[in-house]
C-alpha cells in the first residue's frame, strides 16, 4: 500500500497523543496547574493535530464533515466520532486539574477508556480489510494499543510501565512481522483464484490492460523500498524499543532522559508505521501479475 | 446509510463469457465514452497526449495465459469492472454515506455529492474496481449504466450497459440474477459460471463463464507434413544425400 506521509503521521501522532491522554486520565502523573496544562497541551496537539493532518489525504475535503454520519457501519466514521467524544470528555478532566487542582477520577477513567477506544477504531480501519492480508489479523489492534500506551507512557513520564509495555510491544511486533511474512503477500488469494483460470492450469499475466500507470497501481501496488524492509525493521526495533528500554533500565528515575528516549521512540515508530503501509500488499495486484 | 440491504428485489449484473471475449477493448472505450459524459463528474485523463498518460476507467481488459499440464497454453482476455457484490465491503467502510447498494436492483453506486475522496472503499475492494478520479477528487466506479438501463429517452435496444451494447463478440450479457429464468441465470447454470476470489466472501453478483476445456488439446509443435517426399522432391532428396 502507498505509504502516504499524511496517513503515517496521522496514525503515529494521534496514537501517541491519545496514549498520553489515556495515562493522564488515570492521574499518571497526578499533575495540576501549569504542569498539567503542558501535559494536556502536548496530548491535544498530537491527537487533534494528527486528526487534522489526516484531512490532507482527502481528495475532496469539503465533505469531511459527513464522515461523522456512518458510525453504524464504518470504522472510519466511528473513529471520527470517538475522537471528538473522547477529546470532549477528557477536556472536562483537564479543566478540573489545570484550573481547579481537582481531579475527577470517574471522568478521567472514562476519558482513558474513550482514548484507547479511539485508537482501537483507528486500528480497525486497517484490520477489517480482507483485501490486505497483512493487516487482517487480531495482532493489528493489539499492536496499535501497545504503540499508543507504550509511547504515551514515555510522554507521561511513566518510564517503568512504559519499559514493560515497550518490551511486550517489541515481541508482538516481531510476531506480527513473522506472521505477515508467513501469510505471503496476497494470503490465500492467487492469480488462479482471482481469475478463476486455475481449472485450466498455471496462470500468468500476458498483457496488462494499459501500458501506463493508474490510480490502482500507485495506491495499492507500492513496491519501492521493500528491499530495505529488514534494515528498517531493525532500525524500528532498536529505536522504538531496545534503546529506550535500555536507557530506562540503566538510568532509572532520570528526567533528563525523557527527551532523547521520546525522540528515539518516535523515529522507531515512524519507521515501523512506514513499514506497516509499505509492506502491506493488496490482493488486486494479482490482476496486474504482481 | 452505508449498511447493506438484507436482500435486493433484483440482482442486476453481468455474465462475462471468457470463451468469447476477443480482447478488442471496445467495452473499455464505450464505457469511458458514456460515463465521462453522463453520471457524475467526467472520467478525467491526465497527460493524455504526453509521455505518461493515465486516467480513470471503470472497465479494463486484462489478458492472461493459462498453461494446462500438456499441450499449448490458452490466452484469455479478461474484462474487469465492478461486480456489484451482495456483500460489498466497499459500501460498509464508507464513512460519509456516499457509497450505497440499491435495495431495488442491487446496483452499487457512489453519491458524488457526499464523497470526501478518502479512498478507503477502493482499499476495501479486492478487485480493484474503484478508482479515485484525480481531477474531481471523488470515487468513480461502474454504475451498470444506471442512466441507460432505465432511460426511456433512448431506443429500447440501447437500454443495457454501454459495454454490453458495444461488445462485437457478444461476450457480455446483462440481466437479473435473482430471476432463475433470466438469460444470465441460464448462462451461468449451463456454463458453470464462477465468482472471482470467492475466498474474500464478497458474494459477487457478476459471474464469469470460464473458458470451455478443449476436447482435443493442441500440441505445441505442428506435425511434420513433408517427411515422405514423393516424385521430383524425393529424387532431389536422394541426389543431394548421395553427393
Amino acid at each position: 500500500m502507498h505509504p502516504a506521509p499524511s496517513v503515517i503521521l496521522f496514525t503515529s501522532l494521534s496514537g501517541l497523543g491519545f496514549g498520553l491522554l489515556a495515562w493522564l486520565g488515570l492521574g499518571l502523573p497526578a499533575v495540576t496547574g501549569w504542569v498539567a496544562f503542558v501535559f494536556y497541551f502536548i496530548g491535544y496537539a498530537l491527537a487533534a493535530g494528527g486528526l487534522m493532518i489526516s484531512a490532507f489525504h482527502l481528495a475532496n475535503p469539503k465533505n469531511a464533515i459527513k464522515s461523522f454520519s456512518q458510525w453504524r457501519s464504518s470504522w472510519l466514521s466511528r473513529e471520527a466520532v470517538m475522537a471528538v467524544i473522547s477529546l470532549l470528555v477528557i477536556a472536562v478532566h483537564a479543566i478540573g486539574t489545570i484550573f481547579f487542582s481537582t481531579r475527577l477520577p470517574a471522568i478521567g477513567a472514562l476519558g482513558t477508556i474513550l482514548a484507547l477506544g479511539t485508537v482501537f477504531t483507528t486500528s480497525m480501519i486497517y484490520t477489517q480489510l480482507k483485501s490486505v492480508p497483512r493487516w487482517n489479523t487480531p495482532l493489528t489492534p493489539i499492536l496499535f494499543q501497545l504503540w499508543s500506551l507504550g509511547g504515551g507512557g514515555l510522554l507521561a513520564g511513566q518510564f517503568t510501565a512504559a519499559a514493560v509495555l515497550l518490551t511486550i510491544l517489541g515481541a508482538v511486533q516481531v510476531i506480527a512481522w513473522k506472521q505477515g511474512d508467513a501469510k505471503g503477500a496476497t494470503g490465500q488469494s492467487t492469480i488462479e483464484t482471482a481469475t478463476g483460470l486455475g481449472r485450466i492450469g498455471k496462470t500468468r499475466l500476458l498483457e496488462p490492460p494499459h501500458t501506463g500507470e493508474n490510480y490502482l497501481l500507485k495506491e495499492m501496488a507500492f513496491t519501492v523500498g521493500r528491499k530495505h524492509a529488514l534494515k528498517l525493521r531493525i532500525i524500528a526495533l532498536i529505536c522504538a524499543v531496545v534503546l529506550p528500554v535500555a536507557l530506562i533500565v540503566a538510568f532509572p528515575a532520570t528526567h533528563a532522559l525523557a527527551l532523547p528516549v521520546i525522540a528515539l521512540h518516535i523515529v522507531g515508530l515512524l519507521a515501523a508505521r512506514w513499514l506497516f503501509f509499505a509492506e502491506a500488499a493488496h490482493v488486486q495486484r494479482l490482476y496486474y501479475g504482481m | 446509510m452505508t449498511t447493506l440491504p438484507t436482500s435486493t428485489e433484483k440482482k442486476l449484473g453481468l455474465a462475462i463469457d471468457l470463451d468469447t471475449c476477443v480482447g478488442c477493448h471496445a467495452c473499455v472505450v464505450s464505457c469511458k465514452e458514456w460515463n465521462t459524459s453522463n453520471y457524475g463528474t467526467p472520467l478525467s485523463d491526465e497527460d493524455a497526449y504526453g509521455a505518461e498518460p493515465h486516467g480513470t476507467f471503470l472497465n479494463r481488459v486484462h489478458s492472461f495465459e493459462a498453461q494446462p499440464e500438456s499441450g499449448c497454453s490458452q490466452t484469455i482476455h479478461f474484462p474487469k469492472s465492478c461486480l456489484h457484490c451482495d456483500d460489498a465491503p466497499c459500501v460498509t467502510v464508507c464513512p460519509t454515506g456516499a457509497s450505497y447498494k440499491r435495495s431495488e436492483d442491487g446496483i452499487v453506486l457512489v453519491n458524488e455529492d457526499d464523497c470526501m475522496g478518502c479512498g478507503l472503499c477502493a482499499w476495501a475492494c479486492p478487485y480493484g474496481a474503484r478508482e479515485l478520479d484525480q481531477l474531481s477528487g471523488v470515487m468513480k466506479k461502474c454504475t451498470l449504466c444506471v442512466d441507460r438501463i432505465y432511460n426511456e429517452n433512448i431506443p429500447e435496444q440501447d437500454r443495457e450497459p454501454a459495454c454490453v451494447r458495444s461488445c462485437p463478440a457478444g461476450a457480455r450479457h446483462f440481466g437479473d440474477f435473482a430471476d432463475p429464468d433470466s438469460n444470465v441465470s441460464k448462462l451461468v447454470g449451463e456454463r458453470g459460471g464462477i465468482d472471482l476470489m470467492p475466498e474474500m466472501g464478497t458474494k459477487p453478483v457478476n459471474k464469469y463463464l470460464p473458458p470451455r476445456l478443449k476436447d482435443a488439446p493442441s500440441e505445441a509443435r505442428l506435425p511434420e507434413t513433408n517427411k515422405d517426399a514423393k516424385g521430383f522432391l524425393a529424387w532431389l532428396d536422394k541426389a543431394l544425400e548421395a553427393i
